[in-house]
């Protein structure tokens, strides 16, 4: 059963469609992350989950109930939905206990808001501060435990991680996911940022232009993209024209295996840098010509002709040809992109 | 040896020159400290009438009845208009900034319209339509149309600003509209609020022509009274010590009210556009509430107005008499407006450039004491010029000085968000190339700033422009401003004659409108 199901949604600013026919099917005690380009529409999808935005057209049922749909739609503080914004938005003129205290059925209950501020591990003793007294990071521990005091079934996260400097990051990310996990709560992260998005979720949905291009585990998106455009948003990707027979096709790198059953014929493969190594040369294998290396620490970027093309590849300093030529080796299956349309 | 004393360095400047005991900035902070002393005068004035009176005197004429009647008028006014007006001003707001209302702008423009109205006009209006309205209601009802925009306009301000996530978050965490609007929107205007009923206090404790068309007493209209009657007598002189306690209790109040809590926006906050509620049946409600608004503040005034222009015919336009007091209302606004300017640079340059105690001191001088009201400044320069500078009494100088005095608050702050815009570096910059200080500040800072500086000017010059108190009291013989004119011809009750001029009045002010609404909008965005 799912505990979130979008179904056909669409919404229209003016000439814009930020969101064109989107469904999504949440279940329960996953974490979904929702990555796509600024101006996909993935802001849009948040709101109208949490009830700041009316479909135009689609339904969305949460929980069992309709709440949003052509029959009318559940306003936002009867969802009983969770949300976590980009900076936070700690009410600035409430202290920390306050701030936390806010939705909570018996106001300010100073046991409980100890609880929940040991639960985002922050020191009790910040209850009294205000908000502007605090880091960028403690401000979103505290927009995070005061959207748990509700105990919401779902939280919705918007970028909430992109005003913090990288180290913090992945650090609240860390946390984030053990508090949700730890209280099986659902979540939904939106970002931009496709790294985070990849070591956050079980579950990934990738937007373009207001459509839901693919959904499924970031394993699956990242090795199994639907899309060309998909394929080199989750990373690097070496897209190559091959041709395929009898399961495998011919790259300028070599013969690889694709892997799902594809019919014979042209194709368009992609494969992911690290499924590419360099090894030294030995005759009647697939040869490397090295063009240049430049040393960048613990990684080398290694320029290679092969077959007629030239490549860029990250190699790990410490076995990377430097000049003359390789062996190259590929590992793994090539992905067939499908074919557009 | 040729080359050895071309490479030879270039002889550093003498030591004198390079170890500067004073500060850079020691010239700007003496003449700020100069202007920061006299803008104490009138204080300083009160202070030497209390003392010097004696305390048995001040005991005799400030424990009367008469005081007593004064001060209860004071009270009830100060009681009953704050509530009125902050209520209607932040319904009124909100109604305009965040309902899906037809012609939101064009309400918004509506209800700040009323700046251009002076308060006494708007009491001139509203004798002649409704002589029955007089006494405490009558000053109430006037004083809420009138001063209405001064808090309508930072809370509007602040309502278009306000970080809509907060509304999002505490929707999100089960809070119904109304909830959202009493726990999160309302304090964050309490800042503004503050500072716009502060300014309708003040006005209220200050204000003379609304109060005498209306029949009503207070200080201002007692002080003016005594004074028309004996000048310079300790009687009015001990009138204005007590207003003036009353303007440092409204200050007291305002600062308890306001609270030391910062209402910061944290972060930069979401870049949507505010929620816009639906009122549904309430529409027409909220339509009436702001069409009863504007005809109150602006249709009936208007409307009398054109009533006596029409009745009044082509014989009210004594065209010599309307044309000098605009030539003089024109020259005394603008030759007052760029030395009050002039006066607060200093003030501005070193408010932007850094802080002291020292500073923070003087820039409160230089804001406490235009707060005062206008007629305890004339009170004070009439006294002075009497007793120790005869010759000064009854000149364009002092009326000049006194204009400077009222309105350096309004010069400075006008001047301080726009020194803001330009960064020191640019300043240091120009010294490391070799200008001195105030040419490097001159060439930067105030180039950068000229458009803000010139609409302080403006700001400044409309301000005077319908300057009616302190203009009676310390006008030369013969002068005749719009604002004066205007009064003589309403005392004498001559109402058609009185219309050009208000009619003038009202013109003159219309810039003051558009600019009061950019610096508000500004002000809080800085």
């Amino acid at each position: 059963m799912s505990l979130l199901l979008l179904s056909s949604v669409t919404k229209r600013y003016g000439a814009v469609t930020a969101l064109d026919r989107a469904s999504l099917n949440i279940e329960p005690g996953t974490l979904t992350a929702i990555v796509g380009a600024s101006g996909s529409g993935k802001t849009t999808l948040l709101r109208m989950i949490a009830g700041f935005e009316a479909p135009d057209t689609g339904n969305i049922v949460f929980d069992g109930g309709d709440i949003a749909g052509p029959s009318g739609m559940v306003p936002a503080h009867r969802r009983g939905i969770g949300l976590v914004a980009q900076e936070g938005a700690l009410f600035p003129h409430l202290s920390v206990g306050g701030n936390i205290g806010f939705g909570m059925e018996r106001r300010s209950d100073p046991g409980a808001v100890d609880a929940l501020l040991r639960a985002v591990e922050l020191d009790p003793a910040i209850r009294k501060r205000m908000p502007h007294e605090l880091s960028g990071g403690q401000q979103q521990r505290v927009a995070l435990a005061r959207a748990m005091a509700r105990h919401p079934k779902l939280m919705l996260l918007d970028e909430p991680f992109s005003a913090l400097d990288a180290g913090l990051r992945s650090n609240m990310r860390e946390m984030v996911k053990r508090r949700l996990t730890e209280e099986g709560v659902t979540g939904i992260l939106v970002t931009h940022d496709q790294q985070e998005a990849l070591s956050f979720a079980d579950q990934l949905a990738v937007l373009e232009e207001g459509r839901v291009v693919q959904a499924g585990s970031p394993r699956e998106l990242y090795l199994q993209p639907r899309t060309e455009m998909l394929a080199k948003f989750l990373g690097d990707a070496l897209l190559i024209d091959g041709r395929v027979q009898g399961g495998e096709t011919d790259t300028p790198l070599g013969r690889i295996r694709v892997g799902r059953a594809t019919s014979d014929g042209p194709a368009r493969v992609m494969l992911r840098p690290e499924q590419v190594r360099l090894v030294p040369w030995s005759e009647g294998t697939p040869t490397a010509e090295i063009v240049s290396a430049s040393f960048e620490g613990p990684i080398t970027m290694v320029r290679f002709r092969a077959g007629g093309a030239t490549f860029t590849l990250k190699v790990p300093s410490a076995d990377a040809p430097v000049q003359g030529r390789a062996s190259i080796v590929l590992i793994g299956t090539g992905h067939v992109i499908p074919a557009a349309g | 040896m040729l080359s050895a004393e071309i490479a030879a360095p270039r002889p550093l400047p003498a030591p004198a020159a390079r170890l500067r005991r004073l500060p850079q900035n020691a010239p700007v902070l003496a003449a700020a400290t100069i202007i920061a002393l006299l803008s104490l005068i009138p204080l300083g004035f009160i202070l030497v009438v209390a003392i010097s009176a004696g305390w048995d005197q001040v005991v005799k004429l400030v424990i009367r009845p008469r005081v007593g009647e004064l001060l209860l008028n004071t009270v009830w006014l100060e009681a009953i208009t704050l509530p009125i007006t902050i209520v209607l001003a932040v319904a009124l707001a909100w109604l305009t900034e965040r309902t899906a209302l037809p012609g939101a702008r064009w309400w918004a423009a509506l209800m700040v319209a009323p700046l251009a109205i002076p308060a006494f006009v708007q009491s001139y209006a509203w004798n002649s339509v409704l002589p029955q309205l007089h006494g405490l209601w009558g000053a109430v009802v006037i004083a809420v149309i009138s001063y209405l925009p001064f808090v309508y306009l930072p809370v509007a301000a602040q309502l278009k600003r306000l970080d809509p996530a907060l509304e999002d978050g505490a929707a999100s965490l089960g809070k119904g509209p109304a909830e959202i609007f009493w726990r999160v929107v309302l304090p964050q205007l309490r800042l503004p609020i503050c500072a716009g009923a502060l300014l309708v206090g003040l006005h209220l404790l200050g204000e003379y022509g609304l109060f005498v068309l209306m029949r009503f007493d207070t200080f201002a209209t007692a002080i003016v009274d005594q004074f028309q009657s004996v000048y310079n007598g300790p009687a009015a002189n001990l009138l204005g010590g007590v207003l003036v306690l009353c303007c440092v209790v409204l200050f007291g109040i305002e600062a308890v009210a306001r609270g030391d809590r910062r209402y910061a926006r944290l972060g930069t906050g979401a870049a949507r556009m505010p929620v816009q509620h639906e009122l549904g049946a309430w529409m027409i409600a909220a339509l009436a509430l702001l069409a009863i608004t504007a005809t109150l503040s602006l249709g009936v005034t208007l409307a009398t107005l054109l009533r006596w222009l029409w009745i009044g015919g082509a014989s009210i336009w004594a065209l010599r008499d309307i044309g000098a007091a605009l030539a003089q209302t024109v020259g005394l606004s603008i030759g007052g407006a760029i030395i009050t300017t002039v006066l607060a640079m200093p003030m501005a340059w070193l408010s932007v450039r850094g802080s002291s105690r020292f500073q923070r001191g003087l820039e409160a001088a230089h804001l406490y004491a235009g707060a005062l009201p206008g007629i305890i400044i004339a009170l004070a320069l009439v006294s002075i010029t009497v007793r120790v500078m005869l010759p000064l009494y009854q000149t364009a100088a002092t009326l000049v000085f006194a204009y400077a005095l009222m309105f350096l608050p309004r010069a400075l702050t006008g001047l301080r968000s726009s020194m803001a815009q330009a960064p020191v570096e640019l300043e240091r910059a120009a010294m490391s190339l070799g200008r001195p200080p105030l040419v490097a500040v001159w060439r930067t800072t105030m180039r950068l700033a000229a458009p803000g500086i010139a609409a302080s000017v403006a700001l400044v010059a409309l301000g005077i422009s319908n300057e009616l108190t302190g203009t009676l009291l310390l006008a030369p013989n013969g002068t005749r401003t719009l604002a004066t004119k205007f009064w003589a011809l309403t005392s004498e009750l001559d109402y058609a004659a009185a219309s050009p001029y208000a009619l003038l009045l009202i013109l003159l002010s219309l810039p003051l409108v558009v600019l009061l609404r950019r610096q508000a909008d500004r002000a809080l965005s800085a």
